[in-house]
């Protein structure tokens, strides 16, 4: 019993480790403030389980949630392009929106509130992955390769431009780098990765509905994002190792689930508060969010 | 010729900051542009570089019309340049800011995934020695003086692929010994055979230094020629000093 809720915790945090990374591409290195990001999480969930249910293999379900996710991605920073700071954020939150609306209205598809149950567990070329070990094995080898390929755009002469566009976009284009195109990969590539983070969410979690990616989610991982450290890798896997484990902690008090929730969120916005107050840049960020 | 001015405008609102100006810029030169405050100087940069759209004229560079082409493209042709006020990226090292401004192919996301391109440290040395900045190359752009950034905003627009390089008061707030060394190494620039076009307030740092002179006094040319000549020029002296 122990053991199944280790690994549950485990699981949780190689997932959000991966959409929390993917955020930081974004917002931390090429300085997009997107609060529309839990959208591709959920593009990426609805995407696996709806084609997973229609027979198409787990393999090809979970490319198609991540390259979903990223065109949706390319698409928003297309849309916005003209739109910066205020703006841009109000634009990013309000596709957020339109995709919770979307899968609430959208009922002959996604089954509007009602949620899609019963998403099937993975099975790669008839190996199904079942058990709570043997899903933490299979998150932990995709979480690693999937970070490992972002480690490596971040840390490569792309991730250096991401940062000059964050520092300095007019700076950088008199340079004669196109910072549109820059932004634009960034945003595809945060939304790929988010995108597959949320079908590995989708096919454990077993049900989702639009609920789950509402914009609650977001306030989580902008915290993990920001207590990490803004443009700090390894900042976004300590934060979100800390904000998966902390609400934990309340489960061992005995407290009512109505009370649990809001008092999970109010925890969140408390750490956040002092380390915004504290050590404004996160644990590990060297960098100050504008 | 390398870069022509012809007959430009540009309108904010009801002020006229460029009224039909019309400059060119010889090959292996140095221009300056000298004006008194808001004469348009400095959006007239801005106008070659696109940053700020033009109402009328035409702009050729070596030959190209490059008034249509965005900014950044025209970077690409070899268009460096600086602004009054230094613009660094403050979260990254000398050595970031030279190797991008160094890089063609790092915008490619595949490429650079794949494989770490190596990057020319010969030529950020050389850039960084021909300004004159001896800081280690890990330095944070954030922990230069100001004086120091300036230098290293020269060495990154130096760094960049370029034909053209167009400085916007290189010398404004620096303190006279740094003033000395940059006029310098313009002039050893010069020697090396760069085309400079160059804003400056003050008339007497371009005097000894400039190839050709080109007032500017609210939006239009007032008057162009050999500094000794610019200095004597009636309308200047009237128009810029005042008198």
């Amino acid at each position: 019993m122990i053991e199944n809720y280790i690994l549950h915790i485990l699981i949780l945090m190689s997932i959000y480790s991966i959409f929390a990374v993917s955020y930081n591409v974004a917002l931390g290195y090429a300085g997009l403030l997107n609060l529309g990001h839990v959208a591709f999480f959920g593009l990426g969930a609805y995407t696996s389980a709806l084609l997973t249910k229609a027979g198409v293999p787990f393999v090809v379900a979970f490319i198609c949630a991540g390259v979903i996710a990223a065109v949706f991605g390319y698409l928003l920073v297309y849309l916005t392009r003209e739109l910066k700071g205020d703006y841009l954020v109000l634009a990013t939150l309000g596709f957020s929106f339109v995709f919770t609306s979307l899968m609430l209205n959208w009922r002959w598809l996604t089954r509007g509130p009602l949620g899609l149950p019963g998403i099937a567990k993975p099975n790669i070329f008839g190996l199904v992955i079942k058990g709570n070990l043997m899903y933490f094995i299979f998150v932990l080898i995709i979480a690693a390769i999937c970070l490992y390929i972002m480690w490596r755009i971040v840390s490569s002469p792309f991730g250096r431009l991401l940062e000059a566009t964050r520092d300095d976009e007019l700076g950088l284009r008199v340079l004669g780098k196109n910072t549109f195109n820059l932004k634009a990969k960034a945003m595809t590539v945060s939304a790929f990765f988010a995108g597959l983070a949320g079908s590995l969410f989708a096919h454990y979690i077993s049900y989702i509905d639009p609920g789950t990616f509402y914009i609650m989610e977001i306030i989580l991982i902008l915290s993990i994002v920001i207590i990490g450290g803004v443009a700090s890798f390894k900042g976004s896997i300590v934060g979100t190792i800390i904000l998966i484990l902390l609400p934990e902690l309340l489960r061992f008090l005995s407290i009512s689930s109505s009370i649990l929730g809001p008092l999970r969120q109010m925890l969140y916005a408390v750490v956040l508060l002092g380390l915004l107050m504290y050590r404004p840049r996160g644990i590990f960020g060297r960098v100050d969010l504008e | 010729m390398t870069l022509g001015i012809k007959a430009v405008s540009k309108n904010f609102g009801g002020i006229h900051a460029l009224q039909k100006a019309s400059l060119d810029i010889k090959k292996g030169s140095i221009t300056a542009i000298i004006g008194p405050n808001g004469s348009g100087k400095s959006t007239l940069f801005h106008v070659i570089s696109n940053i700020i759209k033009k109402d009328g004229g035409k702009i050729e560079f070596e030959g190209k019309d490059i008034s249509e082409l965005a900014d950044f493209s025209i970077a690409r042709t070899g268009v460096a340049r600086t602004f009054q006020e230094v613009r660094l990226f403050k979260n990254l090292t000398i050595k970031d800011h030279l190797a991008i401004a160094i890089s063609v192919d790092d915008e490619c996301l595949l490429k650079n995934a794949i494989s770490k391109p190596d990057i020319d440290e010969a030529k950020i040395k050389e850039a960084l020695r021909l300004v004159n900045l001896d800081k280690p190359l890990n330095t944070y752009a954030t922990d230069l003086s100001y004086g120091q950034r300036k230098l290293l905003d020269l060495a990154v627009a130096l760094a960049k692929p370029h034909s053209l390089l167009m400085l916007d008061e290189p010398v404004a707030g620096v303190n006279p010994r740094l003033r000395k060394e940059i006029k310098a190494i313009l002039r050893t620039l010069k020697k090396k055979g760069e085309t400079i076009l160059l804003i400056e307030h003050d008339m007497n740092f371009v005097m000894d230094l400039a190839d050709d002179v080109y007032v500017l006094d609210e939006g239009r040319v007032i008057a162009q020629g050999k500094p000794k000549v610019i200095q004597k020029n009636k309308k200047v002296l009237d128009a810029y000093l005042g008198e």
